[in-house]
């Protein structure tokens, strides 16, 4: 028989993580999923095996997420690692594969803290062997400790590449010049906002830091950089832009890219949940109440798969989620659910009023959201930006359609890598609103998984269930 | 086996671990997922697209875009950023689609 649980939250990035902690303190019996062996998401990642090199390097904000990991140590939450989730119904049953092994949980209160992943940055050559995402190198430099070859470039826009260039300078990587593609206007467009961001001034203190850092180590800095192109044989070799009005050609080992994070919608978008188009951060995000409640009964959505904010944010909002379970779960009344939620419902909007110039400052280049058409939108099936112009001209109307046309997300990553500029690029050809042409529509298996594991699933059988056929 | 400047590290801590990518013997560290371990090695591609053959190594990291799928002991298709490294795993790079098993003439 699948097993049961009060609250499954998938996901223990800070908001699963602060979710647990307020849960697990209440008494309830929780079950966190991760994909990942070890809990904190992408932002704690490795923190609990972090060596004291690792530690220095990376930095205060990343040590700071030790106490959230204390969470898991509370009588009733059980974490399981490795648990790739491959379905999660309406109807709170959560599908997951362990190490080959399917297995299957109901729960009462269903929290999705699957968070952000980095949006798709496509320019002619991002598939080059050699061109990885910041967060990639991120990710390799808190797990195992690894410095990318040199030359390094690092290219593109956001707080987390100027972060990453902080970081490797502190682990004493050479970095052959940092390739800014922040538009100029964007500026102009943050400046009203400025005032909100003050609300929390350590954001624009920590900003500012960076970028005297990156400063002072002498690193090339082109700014205003439009014309992306990676070059090489079977790997890159070199990255040619514009900036300034004048070509440049970096020759470069590795090519670090980035342009910000958005909301990692595939469960949510799997649980047909409705979605709004957030023109400010251009993106999808389920639309949620104030406490992260979807539309479907006990499913609660805490994060950055609930809008980017940020991880001190998300765990204010994993907090609100987890009460809302509570709640629902009867363990807690309204009274009670509303006298706790308000200190951190202040605290959550102290720091959504930072967001707007945030997400104005840091925009992405519109060359990456609707690129040259020789460029590869679609990372799996190899669909170019031409094509899916042509699929437009031929009557397309959106995402959904242009999978019939040409595959676009059709491969193993189900448009995580395509979805969003697949629709802007139809949007613009169109000439409508991005909201018009819509998203793919995601099916589970949300990841792959054999036959064979769910041949060999412990279900209960259809024929004692008063559904059965 | 063509091996490129690879990653470097930045400190040497974890057990080794010994494996195997192409019949070739490669150290790792424990802790290490098979794309960090290819990677240190100095192999930027794990496979080659079944659309054009198109060399493709790991890219996100995290288990979104497939880019780094590699066979591991028999099995083709794994995401070698999800996988943790382990003594004695056979990898091998990816050329195309995965083969599919031999038919067999009682099948059916």
């Amino acid at each position: 028989m699948p097993a049961e649980t009060e609250v499954a939250v998938i996901g223990t990035g800070p908001a699963g993580l602060a979710a647990a902690e307020v849960l697990g303190a209440a008494g309830a019996g929780v079950m966190l999923l991760d994909e990942q062996p070890a809990p904190g998401g992408q932002i704690y990642r490795g923190l609990g095996s972090a060596t004291p090199a690792r530690l220095r390097v990376l930095g205060k904000d990343y040590a700071a997420g030790r106490g959230l990991l204390a969470a898991l140590d509370r009588p009733g939450v059980s974490f399981t690692g490795g648990a790739t989730v491959w379905e999660v119904t309406r109807g709170r049953s959560v599908s997951f594969s362990v190490a080959g092994v399917a297995r299957q949980v109901a729960a009462r209160q269903l929290i999705l803290a699957t968070g952000a992943t980095e949006r798709p940055m496509p320019f002619p050559g991002w598939t080059l062997p050699g061109v990885m995402t910041a967060g990639a190198g991120q990710i390799l430099l808190k797990t195992s400790g690894l410095l990318p070859p040199v030359p390094l470039v690092l290219a593109g826009s956001g707080p987390l590449l100027f972060l990453l260039a902080a970081q490797y300078l502190a682990a004493g990587q050479e970095i052959a010049a940092l390739v800014e593609t922040t538009p100029p206007a964007n500026r102009f467009l943050a400046l009203p906002h400025l005032p909100g961001a003050l609300a929390i001034p350590r954001y624009l203190l920590k900003g500012i830091g960076l970028l005297a850092r990156i400063r002072r180590a002498g690193i090339p800095h082109f700014r205003a950089a439009s014309g992306l192109r990676a070059e090489g044989e079977g790997r890159v070799e070199a990255l040619s832009f514009t900036a300034e009005g004048r070509a440049h050609r970096l020759p470069c080992a590795a090519l670090l890219i980035h342009c910000g994070v958005v909301p990692n919608v595939q469960a949510s978008r799997a649980l047909n949940l409705d979605h709004a188009w957030d023109e400010r951060q251009k993106c999808w995000r389920p639309r949620l109440d104030r406490f992260g409640r979807t539309g479907a009964d006990g499913i609660l959505i805490a994060g950055d798969g609930g809008g980017i904010t940020g991880a001190e944010a998300a765990a204010h909002g994993g907090r609100l989620a987890a009460l809302a379970a509570l709640a629902g779960l009867g363990r807690i009344d309204t009274a009670e659910l509303d006298r706790r939620a308000a200190p951190e419902r202040r605290a959550l909007e102290r720091h959504l009023r930072a967001r707007p110039f945030l997400d104005a400052l840091y925009a992405p280049s519109p060359e990456f959201l609707d690129p040259p058409d020789e460029t590869i939108l679609c990372r799996c099936e190899e669909v170019t930006a031409g094509k899916v112009r042509d699929f437009a001209d031929l009557g397309c109307l959106g995402p959904n359609q242009a999978k019939a046309f040409g595959r676009p997300g059709m491969g193993p990553c189900q448009g995580r890598y395509c979805g969003l500029t697949v629709a802007s690029v139809i949007a613009a050809r169109r000439g409508v609103p991005v909201a018009e042409v819509g998203y793919y529509r995601i099916r589970p298996p949300l990841k792959p998984v054999t036959l064979g594991e769910l041949a060999a699933m412990d279900l209960p059988d259809p024929a004692d269930d008063d559904d059965g056929h | 086996m063509p091996r490129d400047s690879g990653f470097r590290r930045l400190d040497e801590t974890g057990a080794p671990v010994a494996f195997e990518i192409d019949g070739v013997a490669v150290a790792a560290r424990e802790g290490d997922t098979v794309a960090a371990a290819m990677l240190a090695a100095g192999i930027l591609a794990g496979r080659q697209t079944p659309v054009s053959g198109a060399p493709r190594g790991p890219f996100c990291m995290m288990g979104a875009c497939f880019d780094c799928l590699v066979e591991i002991d028999g099995e083709p298709n794994c995401q070698a950023c999800m996988t943790p490294v382990a003594p004695g795993m056979r990898v091998r790079r990816m050329r195309g689609a995965r083969p599919l098993p031999e038919a067999t003439a009682d099948a059916g």
